[in-house]
């Protein structure tokens, strides 16, 4: 069959290599390279800086707390939909992928809105003295609320085309509940769970809009990883800002090798 | 309105998965999203209309629009290009060129955004050779487009790319046998296929870039009715405590955003439809 000719060829994958390179790859190196720009012991100094490791320390609580959230309501949410069949179950499935399609900004805004001080609850909160937003809290609910559909997403579809023999099989035989999701359910969706649960841990140290409109920037406090970054960058003390990113960039090129790996291993398991 | 549950089989769990499922659904998302619709509407339709008719939101909504949509058209232009190298040619380094397309994924934007800032900003790696052409991107309405070209190419690239490999080769070998030269197979047969791919790629940069925070706010220099983007007003608007300015605004991007999203869906259902019948 007639191709592209062997010119056309070479000069198309050099292109997308050099696309790829100026629009992808670029901003990732130089992130490293102004991190280290002036040396090892300078970017220790950054990073085991006294706010710096409180934002480190925040961003750790902020997503052991919002990721399990998540998981158990992706594996909830998965088995309703792909086990069952009930009305209103295609307008679940949109729900679920609504917080995708909404801006970081605003993700953040609707919990001021409910928890801040001219919000819904903001009143009954300040009399019971419940700091939510501008606190650890709205953080909290904030980061979870831009990581909510990440599991659910990953497990619909891997259950959908395994199909509920094998867990039926195991009813059939005398297992309980509990029984069938340990032993049949679960061996058989935990590489897409854990995919699901790397995705959305990535995205919980990294959210920067959702989390900067509710946190109070309060240095040591209320800062996660990137806020700090910010912070510094703002501050012209930009080998910090690069030296704190540069921890993100590292969990983000460990997020990619292991989506790489998980997306073959749940292939397999399809 | 009456609810049917129908539970075929004999699988345990359903109303606790599903009382749980909507009941976290609604406390974290329903809920709290409504508060913006409802904030809005407080404050009535007059001052609904003229905060979002303000010049200085109009102008905000004019840069994220704009930049957004001729992000998303370079994006679909160059993630064509690199998906179409990926599927169709064979050559070393291919896997990794593919891993790496992920990057604006992972990435936290806030580390996208200063990154891109230092290396367009005029002494940066790639400012450096630009200035002296004359070429400003940092701190203009073209920074805010590469930041978001950045965002969306992945978008693109994923969306084409399962497309092109399932395209089917006969059909193209067909066309040659029948006497079509390389072009002609290219814009009557392979361009239709991918046109939805192409168009939901779109469709997700652009929705995506709308909404853009992180990415854009260090590299856009933040002028007032120049290179303010539209979710950077709705932190101006809270930070004057004005709640239901900051609700008006985001009702605006969110309306636009769903419309988008929606109009994708239609098309995608229709392209579906489409390629269905041509099968049958």
């Amino acid at each position: 069959m007639r191709s592209e000719s062997k010119l056309v060829r070479y000069a198309l994958i050099l292109l997308a290599a050099a696309l790829t390179i100026l629009f992808i790859v670029l901003p990732l190196a130089a992130v490293f390279v102004q991190a280290f720009d002036k040396g090892w012991e300078v970017w220790k100094a950054a990073v085991t800086e006294e706010n710096a490791r409180a934002a480190i320390r925040l961003s750790i609580i902020v997503t052991a707390i919002s990721v399990p959230l998540n998981l158990v309501f992706g594996i909830a949410a998965a088995w309703t939909i792909s086990r069952f069949r009930f009305r209103g179950r295609d307008l679940l499935l949109t729900l679920i992928d609504i917080p995708f399609g909404v801006s970081p900004v605003v993700s953040g805004l609707i919990f001021v809105l409910v928890f801040g001080a001219q919000g819904w609850l903001g009143p009954w909160l300040s009399d019971h003295d419940i700091q939510i937003v501008f606190a650890a809290p709205g953080i909290i609910l904030a980061t979870t609320f831009v990581t909510f559909p990440f599991v659910a997403r990953e497990l619909i579809p891997l259950m959908q085309s395994q199909g509920a023999d094998e867990e039926e099989a195991s009813i059939v035989l005398g297992a309980n509940a509990w029984q069938m999701f340990r032993r049949v359910t679960l061996p058989n969706i935990k590489w897409g769970l854990l995919y699901g649960v790397v995705l959305c841990t990535a995205r919980a140290l990294g959210e920067f809009g959702a989390v900067s409109v509710v946190s109070g920037h309060i240095r040591g406090e209320t800062n996660t990883i990137p806020l700090q970054v910010e912070i510094l960058y703002n501050e012209y003390n930009y080998t910090a800002a690069f030296a704190v990113a540069s921890i993100l960039s590292v969990v983000a090129v460990i997020t990619l090798v292991l989506k790489k790996t998980l997306e073959r291993k749940t292939r397999e398991a399809v | 309105m009456t609810f049917s549950f129908k539970r075929p089989g004999i699988l345990p769990g359903f109303w606790p998965a599903f009382s749980y499922s909507v009941l976290y659904l609604s406390l974290l998302v329903l809920i709290p999203l409504s508060a913006v619709f409802l904030k809005s509407a407080t404050a009535g339709w007059g001052k609904f209309w003229s905060t979002i008719t303000s010049p200085r939101v109009m102008a905000a909504y004019r840069v994220s629009f704009g930049t957004s949509f001729a992000a998303a058209i370079a994006a679909v232009v160059i993630g064509s290009v690199i998906a179409w190298a990926l599927v169709r040619y064979d050559f070393t380094g291919r896997s990794i060129i593919d891993s790496l397309i992920d990057i604006p994924f992972a990435l936290p934007t806030a580390v996208a955004g200063i990154s891109l800032t230092s290396l367009y900003a005029p002494n940066g790696w790639l400012g450096r050779w630009l200035a002296p052409l004359g070429i400003k991107v940092a701190f203009t309405p073209l920074g805010i487009t590469i930041a978001l070209i950045f965002i969306g190419l992945p978008f693109v690239v994923r969306s084409v790319q399962p497309v092109l490999e399932d395209a089917d080769r006969e059909v193209e070998e067909a066309a040659a046998s029948l006497g079509a030269n390389r072009r002609q197979v290219f814009w009557r047969v392979l361009f239709p296929a991918f046109r939805p791919a192409l168009l939901s790629g779109f469709a997700l940069a652009f929705a995506r870039g709308l909404g853009e925070y992180g990415s854009v706010v260090f590299i856009s220099g933040n002028l007032p009715m120049k290179t303010e983007i539209a979710p950077l007003l709705i932190i101006a608007k809270l930070e004057q405590y004005d709640y239901a300015g900051a609700a008006a605004i985001a009702v605006g991007m969110l309306v636009a955003s769903f419309v988008i999203l929606f109009a994708i869906n239609r098309v995608q259902g229709r392209s579906r439809r489409f390629l269905e019948t041509k099968l049958s």
